[in-house]
């Protein structure tokens, strides 16, 4: 049993920033937070009552002093603040990403309660598990026929909700070869705990081999049937006939209830 | 007649069975014991009907207590399925670990750390601004009346069957809409969230208008207290956002009633409105808990340093601060619902920005301790206690409202250890320093301060005991939540050590019972004589300890004796309460007469007091 400190080993475009981005914003923190603690148990030793140091009880401020550090704390707050703008546009989960080579989408469902995966140009599907191709930006689009889940692969990028109705999307790549913990974040009823897949990140071969052997062997979906909730689903492929089924899930919360 | 109710839905778990079993010999062995001592007229006439805020805060602090000890049964069962039982066949099964987490967090938020800091607030604040009594009096009793409402809607489960809530304390939609959870779980939780929020706007108008209006004579604003400035501010959160808690859950009931679709996808709904809706009422709530807690803390670190307040001007400044700014940030909360990278940046700078003024309040407190005389009083421990902690608490704060960090640590237990952090460290904590700073002023005894003492390191060593392991298995990317997770993962043995780290902080819950107990037994020899056992300085510590029924014969910065009129005692914010209870219970198992006749009730019990001009009563003093 190997812990996996997921979020100092990433392994995707956008994670290995992220990280980069919490080692910084810590060692920025730090520089408040281990002063405030030094001075602390410093103050307190040294100027504990059975020590008799000096004593100016009337002391009730300096205005330098305050304005110092209001300044120390601006001045941190503002590094900060830097970077939290510049990457919530650098690493905006929206934004794709720029490579040489070409995009894949993949649809994302979230089920009650497993996770449906539709490859729209490849005409197949999976369940609770995710493959694709490395050093490849993978554009996915997020929806849900459930309540509120989060899509979450820590090694690979951040998370994004799936709304029914609404469509998110998030964009990662993974830079190595590998298999990734996905789950979801956000508790959604009895099998929330079952919502999870791996994620493989292969090499295109091994990624075309998996659509071709999907395409052979897999039975066609039945999505009424699929989305009936259920739990603790084993990995699944299947084929897609219907083109526009993310669209439908979609769209189908625009209609009155009878309809659907 | 009986709506949703039937003898289906009465208990048949083990655990409601017990419960059942237990509040019912509870019951009978008290309803026996005030039966013989003849106490049942002293009960009802001196402390139920009681329109004395002193009282009516130490009831709240019982109340809340009781809830506590529910509220930490519950982490313990949490605890004890992700440490040991986890892949095994005997844990909780989902749907009740769902329930017991979602109860824990309404339990803790709004029943403990509000009760409590009502209950000090209640009987602390008159005394401090040199007031005989609050603005309102019997809306006091009715709003303490109303959150013992809300916390037993929160147990009626255990009595009368029906699940709780499994939809999280914040309850989204669509899981707790009627499609996905048609069960009285999301009803009871509504309920017991709208009465007791009733009770605390109430509550919020009354010490507001307390404070505002009945300083004594030359109390200005900027002379008040540090407790007293805190819990302006935090009173100023609860009116201004309390109403929004309430109307979102009016709409939510309405999904829920008659098939509304506010917040469903369908027609036109949108649960995301609900989202914002419940955050821009609940973000501000955690900093309703908190801030009083600073307050307590620049209290107690002046009196403990034997100085003055460092920067009194700058820390009322830095708490107004605060207190605006907490109603600016909610969206930090869904940063990874799909808003755009601007929309994400500026939330996320908003909330950055309260590092500031609290960072603020923080330097304040320790640069009084400097060239001060320091005394390690326990109250003084659970300062440095805090600082300890709500540093580490705080800097997690910051890295989580990073828009492209939270995209990582969102829902995770990285951010179960912050708010924890948080709600323990600083608002707990300074509950506890309020407590131990204030016992003796409340009960006329002091407590033994090596127990005390003793409680406070148990509660430390197993905060971080309990709580780095967390922070760790964030960084593992354990989410919350989690009822079942893979052994593979490794993470047991960090569950197990936080585990360890609840058993620790148990002995020193133990501790503080002990301390209780022991006070109790010895009262007679610890007698606070002096009114002001820590020779602080303050309103409160000018009186006798515990405080006559008027607080002060003679008001600070007057100097006649006069005669003045006090309160009297009124059953009626009981029975405004009950009715409203049954409006409550009506609407959770659709018996609509009930709440019909809750709602008419109610309305007659307000006009009738409203018509009674018999009141108050006069005091002489010779």
């Amino acid at each position: 049993m190997k812990l996996n400190f997921e979020l100092f080993n990433p392994k995707g475009f956008i994670s290995e920033q992220q990280t980069d981005l919490i080692i910084t914003v810590v060692a920025l923190l730090l520089i408040a937070v281990i002063p405030a603690l030094v001075l602390t148990f410093t103050f307190a030793w040294k100027y504990r009552a059975s020590k008799q140091s000096k004593f100016t009880p009337n002391v009730s401020g300096n205005t330098k002093l305050q304005l110092g550090w209001l300044g120390f704390l601006i001045l941190i707050i503002i590094s900060v603040g830097t970077l939290a703008f510049k990457n919530s546009h650098a690493l905006d989960p929206r934004k794709p990403i720029q490579s040489e080579k070409q995009a894949i989408t993949i649809q994302v469902v979230a089920l009650e309660w497993k996770w449906l995966f539709i490859y729209p140009n490849s005409s197949i599907a999976s369940v609770n598990f995710l493959q694709f191709p490395e050093d490849t930006p993978i554009n996915l689009e997020i929806t849900a026929d459930a309540p509120m889940n989060s899509f979450l692969i820590p090694q690979l990028g951040g998370q994004m909700y799936a709304m029914n109705g609404m469509k998110t999307s998030l964009h990662i790549m993974a830079n190595e070869v590998g298999d990734y913990r996905g789950f979801s974040s956000n508790i959604s009823g009895e099998g929330f705990s079952g919502m999870k897949f791996t994620a493989r990140a292969s090499s295109d071969r091994d990624f075309n081999a998996w659509v071709e052997t999907a395409r052979i062997s897999s039975g066609s979906l039945n999505y009424n049937e699929l989305a009936k909730p259920s739990k603790n689903n084993l990995p699944t492929t299947y084929l897609v006939a219907q083109t526009d089924l993310f669209d439908s899930i979609v769209m189908k919360y625009g209609e009155p209830i009878h309809v659907r | 007649m009986f709506g949703r109710l039937s003898l289906e839905a009465l208990p048949h778990e083990w655990y409601t069975l017990g419960a059942v079993v237990s509040l019912g010999l509870g019951g009978l062995v008290a309803a026996i014991f005030l039966s013989k001592k003849k106490l049942w007229g002293w009960l009802w006439n001196e402390w139920l009907t009681s329109t004395d805020p002193k009282k009516i805060g130490i009831m709240y602090i019982i109340v809340a207590l009781l809830m506590l000890f529910r509220g930490f049964l519950d982490a313990a069962m949490l605890w004890f399925q992700q440490a040991v039982l986890n892949g095994t066949s005997y844990g909780l099964s989902a749907d009740h670990f769902q329930e017991i987490f979602t109860a824990h967090g309404v339990i803790m938020v709004i029943f403990v750390t509000m009760g409590l800091m009502f209950g000090l607030m209640n009987y602390i604040i008159p005394l401090q601004i040199g007031a005989r009594d609050v603005a309102f009096p019997f809306i006091n009793s009715l709003s303490f009346w109303l959150y013992v409402a809300g916390a037993i809607f929160l147990n009626l489960f255990f009595v009368l069957g029906g699940d709780f809530s499994s939809a999280g304390w914040l309850a989204y939609p669509p899981l707790s809409g009627l499609e996905y959870s048609p069960g009285v779980g999301v009803d009871y939780w509504i309920w017991s969230l709208q009465i007791s929020g009733l009770g605390t706007l109430l509550g919020g108008i009354n010490i507001l208008v307390t404070i505002l209006k009945m300083r004594a004579p030359g109390m200005t604003l900027m002379k008040m207290p540090m407790f007293t400035w805190a819990t302006l501010c935090s009173m100023v959160l609860i009116v201004s956002t309390f109403p929004l808690l309430t109307a979102t859950l009016v709409l939510l009931s309405l999904d829920r009633l008659i098939g509304t679709h506010f917040f469903t996808s369908t027609m036109g709904g949108n649960p995301m409105m609900y989202v914002n809706l419940i955050w821009m009422w609940g973000h501000p709530e955690v900093y309703i808990i908190m801030i009083p807690s600073f307050g307590i803390f620049a209290q107690v670190v002046s009196t403990f340093s034997r100085k003055k307040l460092f920067g009194y001007s700058w820390t009322v400044a830095s708490l107004i601060a605060v207190t605006l700014l907490s109603m600016l940030v909610w969206l930090h909360h869904f940063f990874t619902m799909g808003a755009g990278a601007n929309v994400n940046a500026f939330f996320g700078i908003m909330t950055m920005i309260i590092a500031i003024p609290t960072g603020i309040i923080v330097f304040n407190s320790i640069m009084t301790m400097y060239q001060g005389r320091i005394t390690f009083g326990t109250p003084m421990l659970w300062f440095l206690g805090f600082v300890s902690t709500f540093s580490f608490g705080g800097m997690a704060g910051v890295m989580l409202s990073v828009p492209a960090i939270d995209f990582q640590v969102h829902n995770s237990l990285f951010l179960v250890a912050h708010f924890h952090t948080m709600a323990i460290g600083g608002a707990l904590f300074g509950i506890f320093a309020g407590f131990s700073f204030w016992f003796s002023k409340i009960t006329g005894f002091k407590l033994n301060e090596k127990i005390g003492k003793a409680a406070f390191w148990c509660w430390i060593v197993g905060f971080f005991v309990s709580f780095v392991p967390l922070y760790v298995l964030g960084f593992m990317g354990a989410t919350r939540r989690l009822d079942q997770y893979d052994p593979s993962t490794g993470w047991q043995s960090l569950f197990i050590i936080s585990f360890v780290g609840l058993l620790i902080i148990a002995t020193g819950a133990f501790l503080q019972v002990l301390q209780l107990i022991h006070g109790f037994l010895k009262r007679n020899e610890n007698k606070d004589l002096t009114g002001n056992p820590w020779e602080a300085e303050g309103l409160e510590w000018s009186t006798s300890s515990p405080p006559p029924d008027y607080n002060f014969a003679v008001i600070p910065g007057t100097n006649k004796i006069e005669e003045f009129h006090m309160p009297k005692n009124t059953p009626i914010g009981i029975y405004v309460s009950g009715f409203v209870f049954l409006v409550g219970f009506g609407a959770v198992w659709h018996i609509y007469w009930l709440t019909a006749l809750g709602i008419i009730g109610a309305i007659i019990c307000v006009i009738i007091r409203a018509l009674d001009e018999d009141t108050e009563y006069k005091v002489i003093l010779k």
